[in-house]
């Protein structure tokens, strides 16, 4: 592929406590991709994310993204935690939730300034959410709670979106609508992303990665739907039985 | 009232004490509000406790070795310092039992300003007013030191709020951003044991921790936004700590208690209040 590499992998192992947790990892991803990352509990998946985001270095091998280390690029991703570790009663407005965003690009002292809350609003309507923007970040619904966490990691004015459960405990219909924006947003930014929702991520990711301990990356136009939900269920065994990681096909 | 209102223009000691609540309300708003909404109270309340040590310290050192400048505040800050850094880097390698250790600061902290104060030859009326505050024996020394931590807070919590309240909302989201999340917890810590010395000085140890959560809490029920409940908490504060003082003057009763029972009966009315709303309405 020609196409402009975002993040490079190469021959990554990441243990912890003596335990590997990732074991031989190569994996590029290109511009623009939609990328699923999927496996069990405990395979890695969020250990990967980390390592993308230089929260944590590796043990072996090396991280690129966007052609430097972790750290240096991250003034360039746009990251959305796992949802379940956020206060849901901390005393914050929406409006304030966004700005966070903004915090390496605005200065260092004193508050944020006008052309920080311009661009805090513009993402907040980006995602459906400006006449939310004084509320109370509690009370907002589970899915605006989302929708709010997408809106700042987009504040930074990133190249890449980061992922990690967005759609974790929301029903169906909301997550339809998530993915909905997703697939908007994939138009300008390269998205990786964790997910437990095969049925949707099916219709809108391009790349599949089975991470458990190992990994294996799947375009999703070679794997149909009933494929899809297959592999999800069945993962386990289908990386068993060795996939080549990391090329992609 | 006008007894009260008589007393802080006519004595010294009861402008100074009103000038006292009112500093101490400002630090207590905004940094009460960073402690209620990251939930660090138990935090506040070992730093709280460990301060007993550096006061017993200094006042030992002030009578047994005639250092006459050294003050009981002033062993305050150095221990509230102290245990704030020990406590950040023990939350920072020692995750898991960071609770323990947060144990052990407010417990040794207490015993050794236990002894130091029971080696001090003399008759030591002192004990009480630090475990339950004198905001009536405030001196013009501890007034501007007051002031002074007071503005440092201040000055502080403008410059870096928004990294702050990152930090408080969501660490990781902070660290990926770009912030030294390490740097600004402690440094949340030291604005929170500098608030604890203030507050220390009015309500005494033991009551700190609840006059740095019940405005906060209060406030809490009518906003959700940060900076309108460090105002709002500062207001209510201000307020316990006035009619706080009034109230107690005219029978003598203890300032300091005075104050809590006023904050801690507003915020059960509240509480009572609020609940009842919502159970006639479902």
């Amino acid at each position: 592929m020609d196409k402009k590499a975002i993040i490079e992998i190469e021959n990554l192992s990441f243990s912890y406590d003596g335990t590997n947790v990732l074991e031989n990892v190569n994996l590029t991803i290109g511009e623009k991709d939609f990328v699923w990352i999927v496996g069990p509990n405990g395979g890695g998946k969020t250990t990967l994310l980390k390592l993308i985001l230089g929260l944590l270095s590796p043990t072996k091998g090396s991280v690129r993204v966007f052609g430097t280390s972790p750290q240096q690029a991250r003034t360039q991703i746009g990251y959305m935690p796992q949802y379940a570790q956020l206060d849901p009663s901390f005393p914050v407005s929406v409006l304030d939730v966004v700005l966070m965003g903004r915090l390496c690009k605005g200065q260092f002292f004193g508050p944020f300034k006008r052309g920080d809350r311009k661009i805090a609003l513009e993402m907040l309507r980006e995602v459906g959410l400006a006449e939310f923007a004084d509320r109370h970040y509690a009370s907002l619904s589970g899915g605006q709670q989302r929708r709010l966490l997408i809106a700042r990691a987009l504040a930074s004015r990133p190249e890449l979106l980061i992922l990690d459960e967005p759609t974790a405990n929301l029903d169906l219909l909301v997550v339809r609508e998530l993915y909905e924006l997703l697939h908007r947003l994939n138009k300008q930014f390269t998205i990786v992303m964790v997910s437990h929702d095969p049925a949707f991520v099916a219709q809108t990711v391009k790349n599949v990665i089975c991470v458990n301990r190992r990994v294996a990356v799947h375009p999703t136009t070679e794997v149909g739907d009933e494929i899809m939900s297959e592999l999800y269920h069945g993962q386990v065994r289908m990386v068993r039985h060795g996939h080549s990681a990391g090329e992609e096909k | 009232m006008t007894e009260f209102l008589d007393a802080v223009f006519n004595h010294t000691f009861m402008f100074y004490a009103l000038l006292t609540g009112i500093l101490a309300s400002i630090a207590c708003g905004v940094v009460g509000t960073y402690v209620v909404a990251r939930r660090i109270t138990y935090i506040a309340g070992g730093i709280a406790h460990s301060v007993l040590g550096g006061m017993g310290l200094a006042y030992y050192l002030s009578v047994v070795h005639n250092l006459t400048w050294l003050q009981p505040l002033h062993g305050a800050v150095v221990a509230a310092l102290a245990s704030a850094v020990t406590i950040a880097l023990a939350g920072l390698y020692f995750k898991e039992r960071e609770d323990t250790v947060i144990g052990a600061i407010w417990a040794i902290g207490m015993a050794v300003g236990i002894i130091f104060i029971a080696q001090t030859p003399g008759y030591n009326e002192n004990l009480m007013s630090y475990l339950f505050g004198n905001i009536l024996m405030v001196s013009l020394g501890d007034l501007w030191l007051i002031a002074a931590l007071d503005a440092l807070v201040l000055v502080v919590g403008f410059l870096f709020h928004k990294q702050i309240a990152a930090v408080c909302f969501d660490e990781e989201f902070a660290r990926v951003r770009g912030v030294n999340v390490q740097f600004f917890y402690l440094l949340l810590l030291c604005l929170t044991a500098l608030t604890v010395v203030i507050l220390t000085t009015v309500v005494g140890i033991v009551m700190v921790i609840a006059f740095l959560t019940l405005p906060v809490a209060i406030a809490g029920f009518f906003t959700g936004k940060l900076w309108q409940t460090m105002v709002l908490a500062t207001l209510l504060s201000i307020f316990f700590m006035t009619f706080g003082l009034a109230i107690s003057y005219s029978p003598d009763l203890p300032a300091g208690a005075t104050i809590i029972i006023l904050a801690g009966l507003t915020y059960l009315a509240v509480t009572a209040y609020k609940a009842a709303r919502k159970f006639r309405r479902s």
